[in-house]
């Protein structure tokens, strides 16, 4: 029995008709992790007993019944560990489930492990985790992208069924993308923040990891919808998602942004690309050139609002309640200090430093007030936009994925890769990578759809009609 | 920073640290070539939703056990700190 | 040269709710330690709060109560600071978009110290402005020890409004009065309890002192750790010389935190205040905008009860109560409303009002749980009104009332008190009298009318002290003519 390899509705098949049963499904992805996430380091905990308990217990009736699925370390499980990656947190129990947690607990699904992210999901390499590297299950000496870099490689390599990550500013879908599966960011306020530790609160949303874009709207359809736990999330009402898969692509107008077009885009990615384009006109979809004027702003907007409100939400990281404390002697204020130097990596206090700059006191009118109102350009950009297209277009990242330790050196990709993914963040709407191709190396490339404010719907139309023609999803890394 | 942050830096990191504040500045000189003059000056956007509001109802608290679990330090269920002077 | 002095005080008042501000923790005075704590207000990782739509229709109430305009958008912001009552190292509080905004607190004599009532400042009625009035959470409680501290976040997260005037205080005793009336409106308006004793209202005082005339302010000090009001008025009574000795000898103030040491009688130095700490404020990402105008201030509105100085006029003009006892009984809600339950549609008001004040509130009831209906009151006052009985026996009927709780009804027929209004009857025992006392009859027809008393005193005999005796005399008078 290979269940490691099916999804989730192909396993529901087989659970309903009493083919298999749950405690099977466990069995065979544990031993599939067993073999393969010594190279590909995507866990940083697999609950193997508790797994099989609730594999025991798991009721078929649910949506997601008997179903394992894998969670980024920044989501809150009761009863377990929740590191987000950094030494801070390291040995930290959580008392209580985020939302998502609760929800698919109540779908009935199995919570298999914990997946490895960088450090408080800062970073877009997976580099950063404080713990362990995590290997993209394609090239194992290439980074999985990231933050949800452990999330993506686990699906990727069929250790996990599926899995949940986060995105702040691409965190889902660029490690989709890289690895080489489907990750969706729903619009901001589709699914309950509580429970994930908060870096941008603002920006950050919780979004699944599947092999296929129907895996994709069976999880959604669980988590997605109001928590009276959470203001920031929309009473707006959640649909049917699965029934938009069946919806066809003609006449879907595909807008494509100038702005994210052009130098700098690896020409394997831009030919891949382009052929995606080509298959949408053929099957009757109108395709539009759009323009998003604003994109330029973006980074500078992202970064001064993504660092300043992570600043503030990291400030809680003290070493008082829970944490790491240094064991240095001293008042408050040394234990304040030291405990965080020793806690935090590099990168997130680079990211403190950065936004506790950008709210000094003199500087909030022209930092953190003037991005806010920039953003707000940003968001008119897409509103207009969708005024005359159903869904966006482009590269979910301008390279596949590079190899672990080197960087990006041209300013232009690094922008790029910046460009396509935080702007959706800052729009508030959603977007999902899809395969579509692979590089000459054997290596996944990414296709984004944006859709507009709770469209997810129509992503799903569009994303799964495209990937149902092609045979990427059928791919699997050889591991 | 590293003060208001409550970080305490070595001297790699300060240096290191300062260079990427001059990042940042010019992110900012970018944003203010950017007319905003069309959005509104107003500091609260009400055209968002707004007054979703938690009514009055009593929900479980953690036990006091739960509470104290994760501290560094904790006796008698109070979480303990060296001494504070005011 | 005569110096004044210019305070301003900044008063911290923990609303009543049943839930903390941002989490539905129970908001509870003194429970077990860390049992009232959850995600939200111990700030763990990953929980986001949620605003408590009473604690804001409380907050409007009072500023409507006081004579605030109330803000239509408003929202909350955070507030950066570490420390160890600090759950997330910053708070949730409102920077530049408060719930309240302007208003006043009237000074009434009442609300003087009792020694001062007479003073020219006591019936002055000034005006003290307030600034603002806006809603955050309260910070965690430390206990310290020798060596270290300990935490308790039961008090993390309870909603706390701030209550900021302008410097327009200038005597202790204004201070006094001021935070008096304050308490008074919290307390009757259900808002809170305002026990300063329980940390449920707290305030700091901002002082400095010039030379009249001088329109520039001096410099400040901040004082702290005042645990009552009456403490306050000490913490000024010392604080005030204080400064003007040091200006007048031409030294400078420093601008400090002070300490008050109740028990020594003294301001020491806490800190010297460096420069302005920087809070990073900004608008709380987590928590959408509340507009007051859709609804809230409705509510808020409705919640609002006839208060203090409202209920003393009404009490004056429609019971025809003296100041004074209208003082007395408008003072604190739970008496006022048993005033007006005793009275409803009685035209004894003023003897109900004597009846309580000068009796029953000498038992030292427990205004929270009154033990007798006030409808025996009314009962009480309609007998003597009736001339059922007379005032003495009133008194002998009240003492049973507080005693055994019976109606009176049932007191005067137990005591076979009734006062005898048969008239027949009376007119009878008249007879006798005048039958059995010829001496005194014809005294009084002499010219002797005090003579009268005799006969009098014979009929009250008859009735066992059961008679009204003007109507004894009166009977008396028309059958001695």
């Amino acid at each position: 029995m290979s269940l490691h390899t099916e999804t989730i509705a192909s396993l529901r098949r087989k659970l309903t008709a009493k083919e298999i049963s749950p405690t099977d499904i466990v069995q065979d992805l544990l031993k599939r992790i067993e073999s393969v996430d010594p190279k590909v380091q995507g866990y940083l905990r697999v609950n193997a007993e508790a797994a099989l308990q609730q594999a025991k217990v798991a009721d078929l009736n649910r949506p997601l019944g008997g179903i394992p699925i894998a969670i980024k370390d920044n989501i809150n499980e009761k009863g377990e560990d929740c590191t987000c990656a950094s030494q801070i947190l390291k040995g930290y129990i959580a008392p209580y489930d985020a939302t998502v947690t609760a929800q698919l607990k109540a779908a009935g699904a199995i919570l298999l492990g914990r997946t490895n992210m960088d450090e408080f999901a800062m970073g877009s390499s997976t580099e950063h985790s404080s713990f362990q590297k995590t290997s993209n299950p394609w090239k194992l000496d290439h980074i999985p992208g990231g933050s949800s870099g452990g999330s993506a490689a686990v699906v990727a390599a069929n250790e996990a069924i599926a899995s949940l990550g986060s995105d702040t500013g691409g965190s889902i879908r660029q490690p989709a993308a890289l690895c080489g599966c489907v990750g969706l960011k729903p619009t901001y306020g589709r699914v309950s923040r509580y429970g994930l530790v908060a870096f941008a609160s603002s920006l950050d949303q919780i979004g699944p990891f599947t092999k296929t874009v129907e895996d994709s709207a069976l999880l959604l359809q669980a988590i997605a919808g109001h928590d009276v736990m959470e203001n920031t999330s929309r009473t707006v009402e959640v649909p049917d998602y699965s029934a938009s898969l069946k919806q066809p692509v003609k006449g879907l107008r595909i807008g494509i942004p100038k702005e994210y077009f052009g130098e700098g885009i690896d020409p394997e990615v831009a030919a891949a690309i382009k052929k995606s384009i080509d298959w949408f006109s053929a099957e009757g979809a109108e395709i539009k050139e759009i323009s998003l004027p604003h994109t330029h702003a973006a980074i500078a907007v992202y970064y001064i609002i993504a660092t300043a409100e992570a600043s503030a939400n990291l400030a809680r990281f003290d070493g008082v309640r829970y944490g790491h404390r240094t064991s240095t002697i001293g008042d408050p204020l040394t234990i304040y200090c030291k405990s965080r130097a020793e806690g935090f990596g590099p990168e997130v206090k680079r990211r403190i430093i950065l936004g506790t700059y950008v709210l000094s006191s003199g500087y909030y009118d022209a930092y953190y007030n003037r991005a806010q109102k920039v953003r707000q350009l940003l968001r008119r950009d897409f509103t207009n936009a969708f005024q005359g297209c159903d869904v966006i277009l482009t590269p979910t990242a301008p390279t596949p994925a590079f190899k672990v330790g080197e960087k990006m050196n041209d300013p232009l990709q690094m922008y790029l890769a910046d460009i396509f993914t935080i702007a959706v963040n800052l729009a508030e709407v959603c977007g999902i990578s899809i395969p579509c191709g692979f590089s000459s190396g054997k290596l996944p490339i990414g296709l984004q759809l944006i859709g507009s404010h709770f469209q997810e719907g129509t992503l799903f139309r569009a994303a799964h009609a495209y990937e149902q023609a092609h045979d990427w999803y059928k791919q699997r890394p050889l591991l | 920073m590293a003060g208001l942050a409550r970080l305490e830096l070595n001297a790699d990191e300060t240096e290191k640290f300062q260079k990427q504040l001059g990042n940042i500045l010019e992110f900012v000189e970018a944003l203010q070539k950017i007319d905003i003059s069309s959005v509104p000056d107003a500091a609260i956007d009400c055209s968002l939703t707004t007054n979703v509001l938690r009514v009055d109802e009593i929900r479980p608290s953690l036990t006091a056990e739960d509470v104290v679990r994760n501290a560094p330090k904790s006796s008698n269920n109070l979480i303990i700190m060296p001494k504070i002077v005011e | 040269m005569q110096y004044e002095a210019v305070i301003g005080l900044e008063v911290h008042v923990q609303v009543k709710t049943n839930t903390k501000m941002f989490c539905g923790c129970k908001n509870e005075y003194g429970g077990e330690v860390n049992t009232h704590v959850c995600p939200v207000c111990l700030g763990l990782p990953g929980a986001l709060p949620t605003a408590n739509e009473h604690a804001i229709v409380k907050t409007l109430a009072a500023g409507l109560m006081l004579g605030c305009d109330i803000t239509p958008h408003s929202k909350f912001d955070r507030k950066h600071y570490f420390y160890p009552d600090m759950p997330k190292n910053y708070q949730i509080t409102q920077y530049d978009c408060p719930f309240c905004v302007g208003g006043g607190v009237v000074l009434e004599k009442f609300a003087f110290p009792k020694d001062v009532q007479k003073d020219e400042q006591a019936l002055a009625q000034k005006k003290i402005r307030l600034i603002r009035i806006h809603l955050e959470e309260d910070v965690a409680k430390s206990f310290h020890f020798e060596e270290q501290s300990g935490i308790d976040f039961n008090r993390a997260g309870t909603p706390l409004m701030e209550i900021v005037s302008e410097a327009d205080i200038s005597t202790p005793e204004e201070a006094f009065a001021y935070l008096t009336t304050l308490r008074q409106i919290m307390v009757y308006g259900g808002i809170s309890d305002a026990d300063m004793e329980k940390g449920q209202m707290r305030c700091d005082v901002n002082i400095s002192v010039r030379p009249v005339g001088q329109i520039e302010f001096g410099t400040k000090t901040e004082l702290k750790n005042l645990n009552s009001i009456s403490g306050v008025r000490r913490a000024l009574q010392f604080e005030i010389p204080r400064q003007i000795e040091v200006v007048s000898k031409g030294g400078t103030i420093r601008q400090e935190t002070r300490r008050w040491d109740d028990a020594r009688g003294q301001t020491t130095v806490m800190r010297v205040k460096e420069n302005a700490h920087d809070y990073r404020y900004f608008p709380e990402p987590d928590l959408l905008p509340v507009r007051t105008d859709r609804g809230l201030k409705t509510e808020a509105e409705k919640m609002i009860p006839e208060l203090p100085r409202q209920k003393k006029e009404r009490f004056m003009r429609d019971f025809g109560l003296s100041d004074y006892q209208a003082e007395v009984l408008a003072q604190e809600r739970a008496l006022a409303d048993y005033y007006d339950d005793a009275v409803k549609s009685s035209t004894q008001g003023v003897l109900i009002a004597n009846y309580i004040i000068n009796d029953f509130l000498a038992t030292e009831p427990d205004l929270g749980n009154l033990p007798i209906p006030p409808s025996h009151f009314r009962e009480l006052a309609d007998l003597v009104g009736g001339n059922k009985i007379n005032s003495k026996q009133a008194k002998e009927v009240l003492l049973e009332m507080f005693e055994s709780h019976k109606q009176p009804t049932q007191i005067v027929s137990e005591k076979g008190l009734e006062q005898v209004t048969d008239t027949a009857q009376l007119e009878a025992f008249c007879d006798e009298a005048i039958a059995a006392n010829e001496k005194s009859v014809a005294d009084y027809k002499s010219g002797k009318t005090g003579a009268i008393n005799a006969l009098k005193g014979f009929v009250m005999k008859k009735t066992k002290g059961q008679a009204n005796p003007a109507v004894i005399d009166e009977i008396l008078r028309q059958k001695l003519q």
